[in-house]
C-alpha cells in the first residue's frame, strides 16, 4: 500500500510517501503506527506521541483502532490548522 | 421540499475574488433572502511574519470539506454554498479561505457558514507553517483546543 506524510511527520521521517507492505499481523491503524516506528529514529520521532497522530485511509479519516483492511492508501499527519 | 443545492468546492492556489462568487451563487436567483460570506485572511501578530506556507492533502482536502458542505445541506435549509480554500504561499492580508452560504432566512445562512468553518479547521486535510521575516526557521501552528471547542458544539 502507499503512505503518506504530511506537515511535521513528512519532515520527521524525511518522506512525502512510500510504499510499504506491513505483514499480516498489522491489522489496526495504531498497530501499523508501532510497526513503521519500529523501523529508524525519524518514525520513531515522528509517531513517539500517538495522540498528535491523525490517519486517514484512502482518503477518509480513520480511527486508530480502524482497520486497515483493503486500504490502498493510508496518511500520516498532524492535527490539522487549515481554515 | 426543493432538491438540494449542489456545493461548489475548490482547492487551489490562486487567489478569489469574493464580490465575483457572490455573483455567481446569485445570478439568476430570485429566492435567496440571505447570504453569509466568511473570508479567513492571513494574519500577522507582532511584524514577526513573513507568510505562511499552507501544505495541503490534495483529493483528500476536496473530499473532506464535500462532506461537511454536504452535512450542512442536510442540517440547513439553504439555497446555494460555496467553499475555497488556498494552498501554497499566502502573506499576511492575503485571503485563505471563503464560505459562502445563502439561504431563505439569515438564520440558517449564519449557521451553515459557522458550521462550515468550525468543522473546515477541524477536519480539511491543511497544516500551516510560519514563514517568518527575519529569516529564522518557523514552525508549525499547532491545533488548538479553541477549535475543538468549536467544532464540538454542533454534536
Amino acid at each position: 500500500m502507499k503512505a503518506l506524510y504530511f506537515a511535521w511527520v513528512r519532515e520527521r521521517i524525511g518522506l512525502a510517501e512510500e510504499e510499504i507492505a506491513p505483514p499480516r499481523e498489522v491489522v489496526t491503524v495504531r498497530e501499523l503506527i508501532e510497526w513503521l516506528s519500529a523501523r529508524d529514529e525519524g518514525y520513531a520521532a515522528a509517531f513517539a506521541n500517538p495522540a498528535t497522530i491523525r490517519a486517514a485511509l484512502d482518503k477518509t479519516h480513520a480511527a486508530p483502532d480502524a482497520p486497515i483492511g483493503a486500504a490502498r492508501e493510508i496518511a500520516f499527519f498532524p492535527p490539522m490548522t487549515g481554515g | 421540499m426543493a432538491p438540494q443545492p449542489t456545493p461548489a468546492v475548490r482547492v487551489q492556489a490562486e487567489d478569489f475574488d469574493l464580490g465575483r462568487e457572490q455573483a455567481l451563487l446569485t445570478r439568476g436567483r430570485r429566492d435567496i433572502g440571505a447570504l453569509v460570506s466568511f473570508l479567513g485572511l492571513c494574519r500577522d501578530e507582532d511584524g514577526a511574519l513573513e507568510a505562511l506556507e499552507l501544505e495541503h492533502y490534495p483529493g483528500m482536502a476536496e473530499a473532506e470539506i464535500r462532506r461537511v458542505a454536504d452535512e450542512a445541506l442536510e442540517r440547513w435549509p439553504l439555497q446555494g454554498l460555496t467553499v475555497i480554500h488556498r494552498f501554497g504561499r499566502i502573506r499576511p492580508g492575503e485571503q485563505i479561505v471563503l464560505v459562502l452560504a445563502a439561504a431563505r432566512h439569515r438564520a440558517d445562512a449564519f449557521a451553515a457558514a459557522a458550521f462550515l468553518m468550525d468543522f473546515l479547521k477541524t477536519r480539511a486535510p491543511f497544516w500551516k507553517k510560519e514563514r517568518r521575516a527575519d529569516g529564522a526557521p518557523g514552525d508549525w501552528v499547532s491545533a488548538t483546543s479553541e477549535d475543538d471547542a468549536a467544532a464540538e458544539r454542533w454534536r
